[in-house]
């Protein structure tokens, strides 16, 4: 499904992906774990398409398409999704509008006609249960006056709504309490298929114990330093990211 | 002297013949404006009013003196229809009322609705403090020019206690003529005490007409009485519009102003407000929209002259093209004016490198236990807010509009009639790029 082959990447000149490869085939959570400032985020953006980022080498291969070249808008219809470490708030611009204009934009870049207010109203509600948020959040401006775990759960809701085939969390636990930490794990578990992939970048284990992945890389300086399964994320857990260090390239080379 | 803009169009005038209405008074105030706005001229930029709105380039203008063939103007009612919003309009094409496009036949109980020329043949003695004003100050110079050859207008008048739900509309309307003509109307609304009324004030133009329009208007507000204005600004593209109103609220009198500047090659709005009795309220609220060349002006003045009187004044700018848009916010707070709560904003948009616009709010304040605030922004389009948006699936262009209308749209927001609101939505959606 995804093909990331050496994948080089630098914003305001600085270089901060240095030949990252990773594959992902549908069905597979992969978890890319890794110390402030290794670029976990980087991926995410350059991936979702994120203005500012200057790929210098190296290919992404989505279903076969080269998804560098695609616009941002162009691969949340051909199946990207990025759930954002920090939502961004929208004054003014309702919420409802908000989905159902992403909604059927993506069905309309892929030649579907448009779902009607009624059949997209019930939609949404039944996702809306899934995530148990409030259906007066679909009343208010985007993200505006949210709560950070309401934010994190809107995030989950929009990819339960949109059906992204693959799925890239990025630091979705940040800021959440144990509580909210479980209902979006939920979100994502409920989500999980064969058909669907995800890749869920965090900083600490924690989020692992409710999001079992199939496979934890270690991403340090640029690079996947370390693959494995869940284990290699507990054994992180236990020894931090120190240990990195022995890999060559130090944690703190990349912002 | 110095600060005028030698011009034909002030030479042309000179002399010219004001519109007759064989009341004594009146003549001699028409004239006496005349000759005062000849004297004076238009001002320059070195004129602090006229700082960011340069004239130039009207001053070379030549306009006919009115226009004789306005009241066989083809006008097509749709061009003023809101869709849900009915009820008594009065329509002025080129300055002149039309009675074949107003509709006065529903008019609710309390209210009374004429042209002023109809007003001034029924009693002239109330109109005359308003009509009889001088304009003393250097930048009046079209509140001159207005006082002078302003023939008709609307007068609408609020019995106390009346209560008025349902918008009454006015309608002025810029229509085609055989050149470039100046045409000027005089309004003059008052809401006895306690008395409620919606108002819907719309300026349109009609095809490529190069006019000058000139309105002047007071608004008088007694005690306790309630006046909700909304202003639709789409004059025509090509076409000059200098809007003077001034709104006196007496005391726990409320205005609540809803304006939106779409239309005009140069409109200029000049609102002055004098909160002069205890409890007095007013809000004002609008967005100017200056795309292509045009040019958009916003003159605030507000002054809060009593007790415990309140000001909230939300504006927003978008501009885009070449457009230009000037905001000026000032609040003055005089001696005595204690309690004061005053607050404005302005935060505006640019859409294009070589639009441009000027904001700046003033505060004056004399008095003690005030609350004031301002503050004005010009910027960009969020860009995360776009990425976020395009991530979803909705392109560019369409992300872009959606960002813009929820900017321009803000100020609206408070708005009661659902109807109004609606259409300035559609409005705003019409006009802004994506």
């Amino acid at each position: 499904m995804l093909k990331i082959d050496n994948l080089h990447a630098r914003i305001a000149g600085k270089d901060i992906l240095k030949g990252l490869s990773l594959e992902v085939k549908p069905g597979e959570v992969h978890a890319i774990m890794g110390p402030n400032g290794a670029g976990k985020s980087t991926l995410g953006n350059v991936l979702s398409g994120r203005d500012g980022y200057e790929v210098t080498d190296g290919t992404v291969l989505f279903e076969g398409r080269n998804l560098l070249e695609l616009a941002p808008e162009e691969r949340a219809a051909a199946g990207v999704f990025l759930a954002f470490q920090y939502p961004v708030e929208i004054p003014g611009v309702n919420n409802t509008y908000f989905l159902r204009s992403a909604f059927n934009a993506q069905r309309k870049a892929r030649g579907e006609g448009p779902l009607d207010s009624m059949q997209f109203l019930k939609r949404v509600r039944e996702k809306l249960k899934v995530m148990q948020l409030s259906p007066d959040l679909l009343n208010r401006a985007v993200n505006e006056g949210f709560s950070g775990g309401e934010k994190k759960r809107n995030e989950i809701f929009q990819m339960a709504l949109l059906e992204p085939k693959l799925a890239i969390l990025d630091e979705t636990d940040s800021g959440l309490d144990i509580d909210a930490l479980k209902q979006v794990a939920e979100g994502v578990n409920a989500l999980r298929s064969p058909e669907r992939a995800f890749i869920v970048v965090t900083h600490y284990q924690r989020l692992l114990d409710y999001i079992v992945p199939d496979y934890v890389h270690v991403l340090a300086g640029g690079r996947i330093v370390e693959s494995g399964d869940r284990s290699l994320a507990l054994k992180l857990e236990k020894s931090g990211y120190t240990w990195l260090t022995e890999h060559g390239e130090p944690a703190g080379a990349a912002a | 002297m110095n600060a005028a803009v030698r011009a034909p169009f002030v030479a042309a005038l000179a002399g010219a013949a004001v519109p007759v209405s064989g009341i004594a008074w009146l003549d001699q105030a028409r004239r006496e404006n005349r000759d005062a706005f000849v004297a004076a001229g238009l001002p320059d930029t070195r004129v602090e009013a006229w700082k960011y709105t340069a004239l130039r380039a009207l001053g070379q203008r030549n306009f006919a003196l009115g226009d004789a063939q306005a009241a066989s103007r083809v006008v097509d009612a749709a061009t003023f229809a809101i869709p849900h919003v009915g009820g008594p309009a009065l329509v002025f094409v080129n300055g002149a009322f039309r009675a074949d496009l107003s509709a006065l036949d529903t008019l609710p109980g309390g209210v009374s609705l004429q042209p002023l020329s109809q007003a001034l043949a029924d009693g002239h003695e109330s109109l005359r403090f308003s009509l009889s004003r001088h304009y003393r100050e250097a930048g009046d110079a079209f509140a001159r020019l207005n006082a002078a050859f302003a023939a008709d207008g609307a007068v609408l008048r609020v019995a106390p206690g009346a209560k008025v739900a349902a918008p009454l509309r006015l309608v002025f309307i810029g229509a085609s003529a055989e050149g470039d003509l100046a045409w000027h109307v005089r309004n003059l609304i008052e809401l006895g005490e306690g008395a409620e009324l919606s108002l819907v004030e719309q300026h349109l133009g009609a095809g490529q007409q190069a006019h000058l329009g000139t309105q002047l208007g007071d608004f008088t507000l007694h005690a306790g009485a309630t006046l909700h204005h909304v202003v639709l600004q789409q004059a025509g593209i090509a076409s000059s519009l200098v809007r003077r109103s001034h709104y006196r609220l007496d005391a726990q009198a409320q205005a609540h102003l809803h304006v939106l500047e779409l239309g005009g090659a140069l409109a200029r709005h000049d609102l002055r407000a004098e909160l002069v009795g205890d409890g007095a309220g007013l809000h004002t609220c609008g967005a100017f929209l200056p795309d292509g060349r045009q040019h958009i002006d916003t003159q605030l003045a507000i002054h809060h002259q009593a007790r415990n009187t309140t000001s909230i004044s939300t504006w927003r700018g978008v501009a885009s093209g070449r457009g230009r848009g000037v905001f000026r916010g000032a609040i003055v707070v005089a001696p005595g004016a204690d309690g004061t709560d005053a607050l404005l904003g302005n935060k505006n948009l640019l859409l294009s490198t070589q639009a441009e616009i000027d904001t700046k709010p003033q505060l004056e304040i004399y008095a003690d236990e005030v609350k004031a605030a301002h503050g004005a922004t010009v910027g960009q389009l969020d860009e995360h807010a776009l990425f976020y948006l395009r991530s979803r699936g909705i392109p560019a262009a369409q992300a872009r509009a959606l960002l813009t209308t929820a900017f321009a749209r803000a100020p609206f927001e408070s708005l009661p009639d659902t109807a109004l609101r609606t259409h300035i939505e559609q409005l705003l959606l019409a006009q802004l790029p994506g």
